[in-house]
Parts: C-alpha cells; structure tokens; sequence
C-alpha cells in the first residue's frame, strides 16, 4: 500500500509541466500500439491482396475456376478440386461430430451424474487445447491404417474427415452445452409434469428451444474445420483430384498452400496468395455468421 | 439441471438413457485415444538423454535439445511482440474507451476477425511481411513475430478480463487521493491484475507452443542449435510433423516430441487454472478486508 502513498509515476519532485508532459507521452504511446494492434488484421487482408493482385487482374477471379487443370508452372490454376475437397471435408466432419456433441451436451446437462458431468468437461476442455499436430500424428498411425483396412490407401478423405471431426468436437460440444444450458428448466419440469417422455422432451422441447445456439456452434466448428491446416495435410493424401468415393485420396486448399509455398516463385505464389485470400473471405463469413445466429437466439430467447 | 435423469418412469426412457450413456463413453474413448496413444508409445522415446541431446540421423535418434531452444526463443519472441499491442488494446479498452462506442466497438471487432483467421493464412503474412519485406529470412524473429499476431486476440482477451476485474473501486479510491490516471494504472490496478495478466500470458504461451502451421514457411527447418534469433529454429510441433511425415523410421521420436509437448501444454494449463484460482480466491478476500 506505501506505493500509493508515493506514486512513481509521475515522481513527486516532478514539476507540473513535466508530469503532465508524461502523461500525455503514456497515453500517446499506448493509444499508438492499440492502433498497431488493431490495424493488423487490415495488414494481413492488404498483404494477401498486394501478393495476389497481378493474377487476379490479369485474367479475372473466375478463371480459378474455369481454368484446364492445377498445373501452376503451365500457368493454369483451377482450385475447384481443392475448394471441392475443402467443402466436403468440412461437411463430413460436421456430420460425424455433430450428432456426438449433442449426445454429449445431452448427457451433461440432464443425464450424468454430478461428477462425471465435471469430468467429461475437464476432458473436452483439455481436448480443445491439444496441438492439431498431435491429432495428425494419431490419424496418420491409427487411423489411416484403419482405412487402408477398408479400402486403400487409407490416407483419404474419409481418414481426414474423421480427424477433423475429433478436432472441431470440442468446440461443438462445449458450445452446444451452453446452448442447452440456457434453456430455461422450467421448459422440461412442464414437460415432465406433463408425462412427456424424457427423450421426447429432449428432442421435442430442449434441443428445438435451443437450436440457434447449437447453429452457431456447427457454423463455429465448420469455420475451425475449413482453416485447419495440419490434419489434413498429414492423412489426407495431397492428391489434387475431385474424389470419387470416400476413400480417395484428396488435397484441400489449405494444404496446397502448406505444401506449396515453400517452393513457389511468380505466378505460383501469387495463386498461393489467391487461395489465402479465399480462406480469408471464407472464414471470417462463417465465424461472422455463427456469431450472428448466436446473437439472434440470444435476442429471441424468453 | 439435473431435472430429467433422476427417475425413470417409462421403459422407453431407459432405452433413451442407455442410448446417451452409450454415446457418451463412446464419445469419452474416442477423445482419449489420441492422448493414450501418445503417452503409450512415447513414453519408450522419454529419457534424460532425449532432452539433453541433439537430434542426429534427421531425428530418428539423439533428442531434442536445440528444437526446445528453438521453441522457446520463438515462443518468447511473440510473447514479447504481442504483450505491448495486448496491454495498450486492453488499456483502451478498460481505461479510456467508452464500453460501446465506436472505438472499442471496432477494435473488439478487429479482435474477433483476427482470431478467426486461419492459421496457415496467418504463415503467408508472415513470409510476405516479416521474412520477404523486412528481409528477415526464415528465422526464428519471422515466426516469433508471425506467431504474435496469431496470439494476439486471446492475449488481448485475456488482459481486458484481468483489468476489468481488478476493479472500478481501486480505480475511483486512486483517483480521489489524486493520482493521475497512468499512476492509478501502474501502481493499483496493475499490481492487482497481475495474476489475471499472468494467467493470460500463459494461454497465449499454450497457444503458440501448440501451432504448427503459421511456421512451417516462416521459422525454418533447421535442427541445429540456433545462435541467434536471425537463425532459422525448427519448434518442436514442426519437429513433429517432419518426422512423422517425411522421415521414415522417425515414429519413435514423434511421439516422444509429442508427449514432451503435451507435458509442457498440461503444466502450463495446470498453472493457469492454478493461478486463476489463487486470483479469484485473492480478490475476493480483497474485496472483503
């Protein structure tokens, strides 16, 4: 407590003039590095543009679509596989882990005892935190070689679809709880005095009133699924094709700009840059529009 | 909440029951493997020599010394870009900025579509600005401050929640002894938020140990020991991949690197919990006395 009795800053013994003056240079100082920091993402969506630019001026955006292939050195970059590929993985790890987070959020809030309920938490909260590395290291020596059993040669789309659901799990069941727990209980004690059946309230009653929080949460997980960049480059294959089956291998737009880059030079890179540019647009859509039907439940919720 | 589950009055409930008990050990196994599986076969690679050694034979044997080097130089690095830009935004955000006006209101916005950003986009900004335009090369000062921006959202985050729960108390008792606002800051609120800002450091320091995308074409491959922070510095999750993807043979080493990295990510956030504990429990009594 004697530190407040002798502030440091600005010193006693300072003139007035002076003090003032320090305090003007403080605020100075921290008003310019909050600017810094908050002009970065415009830095980062400015470089991206500035890389790019010569491609997308010479021909137009479309021709990443409608160009002969992904042959980069003949000067033909057609991404649709790669997007194609992004989209559907995306959309299979949605489908695998979406239905086990509501499981999950269900069993938490009305099932599990008080414990395991706690435990099962501390699990999922841990999960979030572990490196992607690492959940690309289990897919690429147990899960592949699971595929491979199926069908070769198991580092594929289905491989990469089923890390990547593991992966955005957490996010999906930690939100999705959180949606059912603002439910309010009343909504199930007038079920259950009702005689409706606990499952029946659950699907008919809790999940319906708490549907935007658990869209927000899948809109919220496809955004992580769509960026991740690790997992897929390491059990998906890298192979550029639009696939035919589950089992074919697959190269997402995000692990061609990992496994490109390092040796791109001109219009390669610049492609590189393009495609960048498109997961940018593309995730920062999806986090704005989870966050937005969030809000909207939020708002509408009694 | 537990109003549902306590009594069973209809068969079909207890197949409804059975059914969500099932999925959920399911559930429970499937997020466990990967964790099993790491610490079952990693455990063979551990040993004292595997932390003091160099890796030697692209990584199939010796350890993993300099790569912890690398890491730490590259994680202290963007702890030290991004703990300034946090601290001011945090400051503006709790001390001179109106809670809904339009500054704080774009800065949270800022703040939001930066966490949002992938990571791999975060790596090409980096190669463009830091190695490219500021002639860094591949170097450990390139990844430590590509890496910066990748935390920055959540160390911001972080602070703001520390200085606000410090309190508006402190605050108005500081500015009624008339201390100037920047002498209320240091010598109050900070002292106060420390373990709140402590916290913060540390899961942003979870978060930049545990990336791996944003340096893969920004801190370079090399596994020497590097001798300055222009050297290029391989981090231990690029250590990971590499020998888990492009060294055969390199499995054993994988997983000793990825149970060395889940050890440090468990006591980081063992620490954090820890210390946001001691903070509630301090500031409480505080509030109190």
């Amino acid at each position: 407590m004697s530190a407040i009795l002798e502030p440091p800053f600005p010193p006693a013994s300072m003139s007035r003039q002076a003090a003032r003056l320090q305090v003007m240079a403080f605020w100075t100082v921290m008003a310019c590095l909050a600017i810094a920091g908050t002009l970065i993402v415009l830095l980062i969506a400015g470089f991206l543009v500035r890389e790019s630019w010569p491609l997308i001026s010479e021909a137009g955006p479309l021709r990443f679509l409608t160009d002969a292939g992904w042959w980069p050195r003949d000067g033909s970059f057609n991404m649709s596989p790669m997007i194609l590929a992004s989209l559907l993985l995306t959309l299979g790890a949605l489908v695998i882990a979406t239905p086990l987070s509501l499981v999950f959020a269900t069993f938490t809030c009305f099932v599990a005892p008080p414990w395991l309920a706690n435990g099962m938490r501390v699990l999922v909260e841990a999960s979030a935190a572990v490196p992607t590395v690492v959940y690309g290291l289990w897919g690429i020596t147990v899960i592949v070689p699971l595929v491979n059993q199926i069908s070769p040669p198991g580092s594929s789309l289905l491989a990469g679809m089923i890390v990547v659901a593991v992966m955005i799990f957490p996010t999906i069941a930690m939100l999705s709880r959180s949606a059912l727990q603002t439910v309010p209980p009343g909504y199930a004690q007038a079920a259950s005095a009702l005689g409706v059946s606990n499952a029946q309230t659950v699907l008919r009653i809790v999940l319906p009133a708490a549907k935007h929080g658990i869209v927000s949460a899948m809109i919220l997980g496809a955004a992580r699924a769509i960026g991740e960049t690790m997992v897929v480059l390491m059990v998906c294959g890298n192979i550029v094709q639009v696939p035919k089956s589950l089992f074919e291998p697959v190269r997402t737009l995000t692990a061609n700009i990992a496994l490109e880059m390092p040796y791109a030079m001109g219009d390669h890179r610049a492609s590189l840059f393009v495609a960048g540019l498109v997961m940018l647009i593309l995730v920062s859509a999806l986090v704005a529009l989870g966050e937005w039907v969030g809000a909207t439940g939020q708002r509408s919720a009694p | 909440m537990n109003t549902l589950g306590s009594s069973l009055p209809y068969p079909r409930d207890r197949l409804w029951n059975g059914f969500l008990w099932v999925g959920s050990l399911l559930v429970v196994a499937v997020l466990l493997w990967p964790l099993l599986i790491v610490v079952l076969e990693g455990s063979h690679a551990l040993s004292l020599e595997f932390f003091t050694q160099s890796p030697s034979d692209a990584g199939r044997s010796g350890g993993i010394l300099p790569i912890l080097v690398s890491t730490l130089a590259i994680v202290s690095v963007s702890l030290a870009a991004a703990l300034p830009l946090a601290f001011a935004i945090a400051v503006m955000l709790t001390e001179v900025c109106r809670p809904d006006g339009w500054i704080a209101t774009s800065m949270r916005c800022s703040l939001d579509v930066l966490a949002g950003v992938p990571s791999v986009v975060f790596g090409l900004f980096g190669l463009s600005l830091f190695c490219r335009q500021l002639g860094m090369g591949y170097s450990i000062a390139a990844g430590g401050l590509t890496l910066a921006c990748m935390i920055l959202p959540t160390l911001a985050r972080a602070l703001t929640t520390a200085l606000e729960a410090a309190g508006e108390q402190h605050r108005v008792s500081g500015a009624a002894l008339g201390l100037s606002q920047p002498a209320v800051l240091w010598s109050v609120t900070v002292p106060v938020a420390l373990p709140g800002i402590c916290a913060g450091l540390i899961l942003a320091m979870t978060r930049a140990l545990a990336e791996t995308a944003v340096l893969l074409f920004t801190s370079g491959y090399s596994d020497r020991m590097p001798e300055s922070i222009m050297d290029s510095g391989r981090s231990i999750s690029i250590h990971i991949y590499d020998l888990s993807t492009n060294v055969p043979g390199g499995m054993q080493n994988a997983y000793g690197s990825a149970l060395a990295l889940l050890l440090m990510l468990t006591v980081l956030s063992v620490s954090v919990h820890w210390a946001t504990r001691w903070m509630h429990k301090h500031m409480t009594g505080a509030s109190q006395r």
